[in-house]
């Protein structure tokens, strides 16, 4: 599903991220990506939802060249993705129900098509009674379900989350993994940056450590690895 | 685009507008500003060119015809005016009709003309006009040199120089309406850019959900063609009842008789739809090129 090849990234200040990553993940898995600050995860991240181009290699999503595709159909790409970050990203004026809504009308989705998925999907996420609340009065876990309803009610076959459970206290942490493994247990492929130790060792799952821009270790139901 | 696309972006443009406050009074200002200033600028350098080329067509070559010129080469001589190329009329204007204008002409002084009715001292005349009033001087040239003129008149110097002012007049009227109008898209730009600033966040999530450059556009598409709407009408007003105050207080001056207004209907309604056409035009422009940057995420 997703296969890197010799996948290199130097930014234009000269700094370089990706030194040669090589790596396949199938449809269904659940991987975390970990490793230092600094050390190339986000880079890692941001180029399966091309936010940023490989400088050199090949980037297959879906047996698609990533790398290779022209800048007006990224929109159809990310449809078919769907991204969550640690600082929720939600828009403050629009209330829950909106902001999820709104990954849907962006694709001009029939408005009943809108209601019902909205709906469902806040179900999944437990929000189905805060739906006409605005991101201001939900606590960080709330606002970051939130989040991964907008991503989700898409369907898209990958969710990338970068660091979901940063902003969050432990208890609210293990809610929002709850959910990530009720979605990926529905079929959807999750790649999860994290600094988290409890979570990657407790829910075990591939752990891909990323250091100096190469991939150090990738180990089927591996450990965290470093001191956090 | 479907239907509820662009209902969608109605909605949403709308909304922006109330929602963005000062930043919309702001935006409007600055279009309402350089508007009355094109307006203003436009009116009247298309009247003075109006009048420049009602002066410049009153420009004629008068030849006056030797005293000793018998009939058949006054008519000749006439013939030979018209084959010149560029001369638009000619016309023939007799002794007595050139003492008739020229009694006319002196008011009550002219009365001691009458005394030479009986024994006219002047000369028959052709009046010569040229298609394009810059070729007068050449056309002028031309006709000296036929036989049986005795002297032309065409207020060589006058004319010289109504024309340097006129040239003078257009190029400058020119370049200060280009100059305002990229000052104001220049203005209205940034204003735009700030209020897009403000919302960059909210792009940069579209862009992420998969919402393709043009839908994202939509509605800073309606906002800055509102805004230049918007903008545009206090200076349409302002244009068009103060071209109806001066029309009206000109009208009244008949001794300037070249200073002569376009006529109201339709002239100023011309104006106002310049106006908000370019209101329209910088507010879109504005607009879509401050949302472009944000585009390349």
């Amino acid at each position: 599903m997703i296969t890197m090849k010799d996948v290199y990234k130097t930014y234009d200040n000269g700094v370089t991220a990706l030194n040669g990553i090589n790596v396949e993940i199938d449809q269904g898995e659940f991987v975390y990506i970990v490793g230092p600050s600094g050390a190339g995860k986000s880079s890692f991240i941001k180029l399966m939802y091309r936010e940023i181009k490989p400088t050199k290699g090949t980037l297959y999503l879906n047996n698609k060249d990533v790398s290779q595709i022209k800048e007006k159909d990224v929109p159809l790409l990310r449809r078919n993705i769907g991204v969550i970050f640690q600082d929720f990203r939600l828009l403050p004026k629009l209330s829950v129900y909106e902001n999820v809504a709104f990954a849907l009308e962006v694709i001009e989705e029939s408005p009943r098509n809108i209601r019902k998925r909205v709906m469902d999907v806040l179900d999944l996420v437990g929000l189905k009674n805060k739906a006409r609340f605005f991101p201001r009065e939900l606590s960080g876990g709330e606002q970051q379900r939130v989040s991964i309803a907008r991503a989700i009610v898409n369907r898209p076959k990958i969710v990338i989350a970068d660091e979901p459970t940063g902003n969050l206290d432990p208890e609210t942490s293990w809610e929002i993994m709850r959910v990530f493994e009720q979605i990926n247990n529905s079929g959807t492929t999750i790649i999860m940056a994290t600094h988290s130790k409890e979570i990657v060792n407790t829910i075990k799952k591939r752990v891909i450590a990323i250091e100096d821009g190469l991939i150090v270790r990738d180990e089927h139901r591996g450990d965290y690895g470093y001191e956090s | 685009m479907r239907a509820r696309t662009i209902n969608r972006h109605f909605r949403e443009g709308i909304k922006n507008i109330f929602r963005n406050g000062w930043m919309t009074v702001a935006s409007v200002g600055a279009v309402t500003m350089t508007l009355i200033l094109v307006g203003a600028f436009l009116g009247l350098i298309l009247n003075l060119n109006h009048m420049a080329k009602n002066i410049e067509e009153d420009v004629v070559i008068k030849a006056f015809i030797d005293l000793t010129a018998e009939e058949d080469q006054v008519l000749t001589l006439g013939k030979e005016i018209e084959k010149i190329s560029g001369v638009e009329s000619v016309i023939f204007s007799s002794k007595d009709e050139e003492l008739e204008s020229l009694i006319q002409s002196m008011g009550e002084g002219g009365e001691v003309w009458q005394l030479y009715e009986q024994d006219n001292p002047l000369n028959h005349a052709y009046i010569v006009k040229a298609e394009d009033p810059h070729n007068t001087e050449q056309i002028a040239q031309k006709i000296v040199n036929l036989k049986g003129v005795d002297s032309i008149t065409y207020g060589q110097d006058v004319a010289q120089n109504l024309f340097k002012f006129t040239d003078y007049a257009r190029t400058i009227g020119i370049i200060l309406v280009a100059g305002l109008v990229l000052t104001a898209i220049f203005l209205i730009s940034n204003t735009i850019k700030l209020t897009i600033m403000a919302r960059s966040r909210e792009i940069g999530i579209m862009k992420l959900v998969g919402a393709t450059n043009s839908f994202i556009r939509g509605p800073f598409f309606v906002e800055g063609l509102l805004l230049g709407v918007l903008g545009s009408i206090i200076p349409i007003v302002a244009v068009l009842s103060l071209y109806k105050v001066i029309e009206n207080s000109i009208v009244g001056m008949t001794s300037i008789g070249f200073v002569e207004l376009l006529p109201f209907n339709p002239f100023a309604w011309q104006l106002a739809l310049v106006i908000l056409v370019v209101g329209a035009g910088i507010g879109i422009w504005g607009s879509l090129m401050s949302v472009r940057k944000f585009l390349k995420v």
